[in-house]
């Protein structure tokens, strides 16, 4: 196969994963801080898709500028969420705060599947059949975009937490519980902070992810459990840590469908989690576990 | 985790009978309704919900046209009794069981070879006819049941019309492939098409060769890869078998890699069905699909499309409606000449039956005695500005194939 | 050993489950076949339900990838049964060590390695997802087209070949969901069973008292992945035909959990009521909506998911507690944390 294949492919597989690498920012920043199990990531992130999916259908507007409002909302539901629902769940048992997401997942689902109907829907922007020709590379242009827009909120999201002394008290309570209440933090507003955030995070993916991929009401849990196995690879509490397991995902399945069977290449990215839980659960780039 | 679509499995609790209404419909077990005069009730199993809702509301179109047109023809109307089958082999099972208890006489169903395959053994079971209307995996027929009809081919059918069509094509255009690239979705229905690919296409002789086989996960998001694969063999077309929202992103793909195969050979759903025309627009326009389809000059075909056009404006015509419609048509001519409810006498005249002014292509309906209809003949359809025209086979056509396919630059 | 399981056993609750035995073996003579195939999914669930109880009720580890065994032992004495014609009884035990082989495996790797919590259970969908996959292109056993067994005349019920009626299957999963719910009790009884619910409460302390915490995981993960096992088979012989993409199905492994979490982890009835409440909700909110003419795509799931929103937040230990304080079953059921 000549050699600008496995370049197209690993550039692809790299964008891809940067934006896979965003959602599971948000799911880090959840798990890290808040510890709660979401097991409805993927379905908020759908939330997000459709609602992009709305407003180009009906205004036109390109989901990348849409971007920030769709952050937003999200935002708004995570932080509601997090202060009415999920609260009472942090300090009882895994199982029951993954049976609370699962249920929170069903709902979801299938009221997506109730308003918008079983047929998948995308975003087609003028540009959603451009690519790049660069000699003998192309390069997809929804891809290059998406994925530059992911570094850049993730990049927005390192700032706030290194800088901003709200991200340095969320930090803080996700590093020692009570000595933030201590010195005095708020820590349930600052959970609830936590969680919208994630959220906004994940709503940032969905509207970028959307011209990307069709969406449909079942798309949730499989991008779920992607998130788990991102987060768990690249490192539990760790922000870059997140999008260097994304674009190892990313990367990894568009090489193994290159080199192997496309059908088989989720295969990888499951021994790759099997490999990391085994011989160093902390992830690439977490912290040890005590 | 891999998602609520695939064989959207979700919560699947069967009915134990919690409220009242539902007691006394058990409890009651209406007998069968027996002698003419009353409308045979006919259970009509569909996905209505889960990864094939929309197939199977596209299917249920089919049903509602079918007693207007019944009316107009002579033939006696159906009561049909509804059931979803939620994309699931339990539920299809549960609800088969259901329908019968409420005094279904007759089945019809279900769309997926896994679904229908559970249906058929309750029917067999029950002595309950059963007419397939989509399902193509051999296996179903070959289980020695007496009480199971198919009125759909099989994949080693679908094939070799598939072979015979090409050849056809590319006979009358002059211009034929040297090579292509055969790409299939790895579930029930593109396996089945690889594993018979195998099997059918030495006794063709076909003028290609196959370059590559590149099989991909019905779930993918994302086709970029194997269309990179594809495109880097070389190859001059595209063989291929997918569902519709893989057909869509493998054309979003192949326009975005800039590769414009000599033509896209689809034996299978998805590159002519409505969503990927209305998607896709112009760039949607060329790909021939080569599947069971309707005879556009069949009498009966017209007036189907007819009244589809009246009910349901700008959608067109497709394999859904036509073999509904037929396995609704297929009870009601067996009904008529039987003159009992009798599921015994009613799976005889079944097995009698011969109907030569129905839809789709070929000579007509009959079962040999296994219960699959081996007379069927499938078509090649081709996009165009749309719409869909029927190319090949000769004496069933409307128009004349385009081939080769006019490059994706060209059209922007 | 018949006394030692009823000592401690309150009388009404022998009495109750005696009744509830006697409706439910002579339940064929009064339901038609349609409610007997209803009751068999109950049961199916009922019986795999505890099996995966033993490992998180009892021993405190949440499996997320329970499909896997079911799938494990329904391929093998189906691939045993087309290939070589061996019968499903014969091909049991092989399909019990090779679902237990792998239940050993997962627990080694994780348990050797101290992975707990939701990182174990992320590991467990790891290795059927992983399983799925690569049974869709294991085609000795049919692939993703599927392994599809001949199904043969239902006029004589074949109980050695599991071919016949389904008032036989019937019986075989009540004979099993019986079965099961005995060995359960056993257990939970048993000195295995009093350390795993000290390794479930706290595992630190467990250790620090000297129960080797690693031995009696590995037995917890191997019987209930050996247990599992039958219900594959029944799977198989039963609906005849098998997908990957539908055994190893992650959701399938969200539905077995469902039950005893409902019913109550760690309870001897979680289990078995859970299935009950949960299948009849899903059928009374499906007459309901019928006769509402809500009968949309996806409502019934919506209030279903509503439903159980309720219960998680309500009802954190299931269901069966209060039930058992209202039966006044003093039995000691541990209130799991």
């Amino acid at each position: 196969m000549p050699a600008d294949i496995y370049l197209n492919v690993a550039i692809s597989g790299l964008l891809t994963g940067l934006v896979y690498g965003l959602m599971a920012l948000g799911l880090s920043v959840i798990f890290g801080v808040v510890r709660v199990v979401n097991f409805a990531h993927g379905e908020m992130m759908t939330i997000a898709m459709y609602l992009a999916v709305v407003l180009f259908a009906h205004f036109g507007l390109d989901p990348l500028v849409m971007m920030l409002p769709i952050a937003a909302v999200l935002f708004g539901v995570g932080y509601v969420l997090q202060l009415t629902v999920i609260n009472p769940f942090i300090s009882r048992p895994e199982h029951s705060q993954f049976m609370l997401m699962v249920a929170m997942a069903i709902i979801i689902v299938n009221s997506l599947l109730m308003i918008f109907g079983p047929d998948a829907q995308s975003v087609q922007v003028s540009y959603s059949f451009d690519s790049f020709a660069i000699g003998r590379l192309i390069v997809d242009a929804t891809k290059l975009y998406a994925g530059l827009a992911a570094i850049l909120v993730a990049a927005a999201l390192f700032a706030f937490f290194k800088f901003a002394p709200l991200g340095k008290a969320i930090r803080a309570c996700a590093d020692n519980y009570t000595g933030a209440l201590v010195v005095g933090l708020d820590v349930k507003r600052l959970y609830a902070l936590s969680f919208g955030l994630g959220a906004a995070c994940v709503g940032a993916a969905g509207a970028i992810i959307v011209l990307i991929v069709d969406v449909t009401p079942p798309l949730g849990p499989a991008y779920t459990l992607l998130a788990f196995v991102i987060v768990i690879v690249g490192g539990l509490g760790s922000m870059p840590g997140a999008l260097l397991g994304g674009v190892l995902i990313g990367l990894t399945e568009a090489m193994a469908g290159l080199f192997f069977t496309p059908s088989a290449k989720s295969m990888f990215a499951f021994a790759i989690l099997v490999l990391v839980l085994l011989f160093r659960p902390q992830g690439i780039m977490g912290k040890r576990l005590t | 985790m891999a998602e609520f679509r695939n064989a959207s499995t979700a919560l699947n609790r069967r009915r134990l009978l919690a409220s009242a209404a539902a007691v006394t419909t058990v409890i009651a077990a209406p007998a069968l309704v027996r002698g003419q005069g009353a409308a045979l009730k006919v259970g009509v199993l569909l996905p209505r919900s889960g990864a094939q809702a929309g197939i199977g509301q596209d299917c249920f179109r089919g049903v509602e046209l079918a007693n207007p047109i019944f009316k107009s023809i002579g033939l006696p109307e159906l009561e049909i009794m509804s059931a979803d089958t939620e994309t699931n082999v339990e539920v299809a099972r549960s609800r088969a069981e259901k329908l019968i208890a409420d005094g279904a006489q007759l089945l019809m169903g279900a769309f997926d070879s896994g679904q229908s395959s559970a249906i058929a053994q309750v029917a067999e079971q029950k002595g309950i006819p059963f007419v397939i209307n989509i399902a193509a995996a051999p296996p179903i027929t070959e289980q020695g049941y007496k009480f199971v009809f198919r009125n759909f081919p099989t994949a080693g059918m679908i094939l070799s019309d598939a072979f015979a069509n090409q050849k056809e094509v590319f006979a009358a255009s002059g211009k034929e492939p040297k090579s292509v690239v055969f790409l299939h979705v790895n579930d029930t229905f593109g396996m089945a098409m690889k594993n018979g690919v195998g099997a059918v296409m030495p006794k063709f002789n076909m003028p290609y060769e196959i370059k590559e086989t590149i099989s991909y996960d019905p779930t993918a998001r994302d086709l970029s890869v194997e269309v990179s694969k594809a495109k880097a063999t070389g190859a001059d077309a595209l063989l291929v078998v997918s569902r519709l929202n893989d057909a869509i992103l493998l054309t979003r793909e192949l326009v975005k890699q800039r590769w414009s195969p000599m033509g896209i050979l689809s034996m299978g759903p998805g590159w002519y069905e409505d969503q990927y025309l209305k998607t896709l627009a112009k760039l949607g326009d060329g790909p021939l699909s080569f599947v069971p389809w309707y005879d556009p000059n069949k009498k009966l075909s017209k007036q189907l499309e007819a009244a589809l056009e009246k009910r349901y404006p700008g959608v067109n015509m497709n394999t859904n409606h036509i073999y509904t419609f037929e396995a609704l048509l297929v009870a009601a001519d067996a009904y008529k000449r039987a003159k009992t409810a009798d599921p015994k006498a009613l799976a005889d005249a079944i097995r009698a039956t011969n109907i030569t002014e129905n839809v789709s292509t070929g000579p007509g309906i009959s079962f040999d005695e296994k219960g699959q209809n081996v007379k069927l003949k499938n078509a090649a359809i081709q996009n165009r500005g749309g719409k869909l025209v029927t190319v090949a086979p000769k004496g069933a056509t409307n128009a004349k194939a385009e081939w080769p396919m006019t490059a994706y630059d060209k059209r922007r | 050993m018949i006394a030692r399981l009823l000592h401690g056993v309150p009388r009404h609750a022998l009495v109750l489950l005696a009744v509830v035995l006697a409706i439910l073996v002579a339940a064929p003579v009064f339901a038609n076949d349609y409610l007997l195939t209803v009751l068999i999914i109950i049961l199916y669930f009922a019986y795999i339900g505890q099996a995966w109880n033993i490992l998180m009720g009892f021993a405190g580890q949440l499996s997320l990838g329970h499909a896997l065994y079911v799938g494990l032992g329904a391929y093998t004495t189906a691939a045993l049964y087309v290939h070589f014609g061996i019968g499903p009884w014969l091909g049991m035990p092989v399909a019990i060590l090779i679902s237990v082989a792998c239940g050993a495996v997962i627990g080694f790797l994780a348990f050797r390695f101290g992975v707990g919590g939701v990182y174990f259970a992320i590991l467990t969908i790891a290795f059927c997802e992983f399983t799925r996959i690569g049974f869709d292109h294991f085609d000795w056993v049919g692939g993703s087209s599927g392994l599809f067994l001949p199904v043969a005349n239902y006029t004589r019920n074949d109980l050695l070949n599991l071919r016949g009626q389904p008032v036989m299957f019937y019986y075989v999963i009540l004979a099993l969901t019986a079965g099961a719910f005995v060995m359960c009790h056993a257990l939970l009884r048993s000195r295995v069973g009093y350390y795993w619910q000290a390794i479930r409460e706290d595992e630190l302390a467990a250790r620090s008292l000297g129960i080797n915490t690693f031995r009696y995981k590995m037995i917890a993960i191997i019987i209930s992945s050996g247990m599992t096992a039958p219900a594959g088979v029944f799977y198989a012989f039963y609906y005849n035909n098998l997908f990957p993409e539908q055994t190893f199905f992650i959701l399938r492994s969200i539905e077995i959990i469902l039950g005893p979490i409902i019913g109550g982890i760690g309870t001897l009835f979680g289990p078995v009521i859970g299935a009950f409440l949960l299948t009849g909700l899903s059928e009374a909110l499906q007459e309901l909506l019928t006769a509402y003419g809500l009968d949309t795509p996806g409502a019934k799931r919506v209030f279903y998911g509503v439903c159980l929103l309720f219960v998680v937040m309500v009802l954190p230990h299931g269901i069966w507690p209060p039930i058992a304080r209202l039966l006044r079953l003093g039995r000691r059921e541990t209130p799991e944390a």
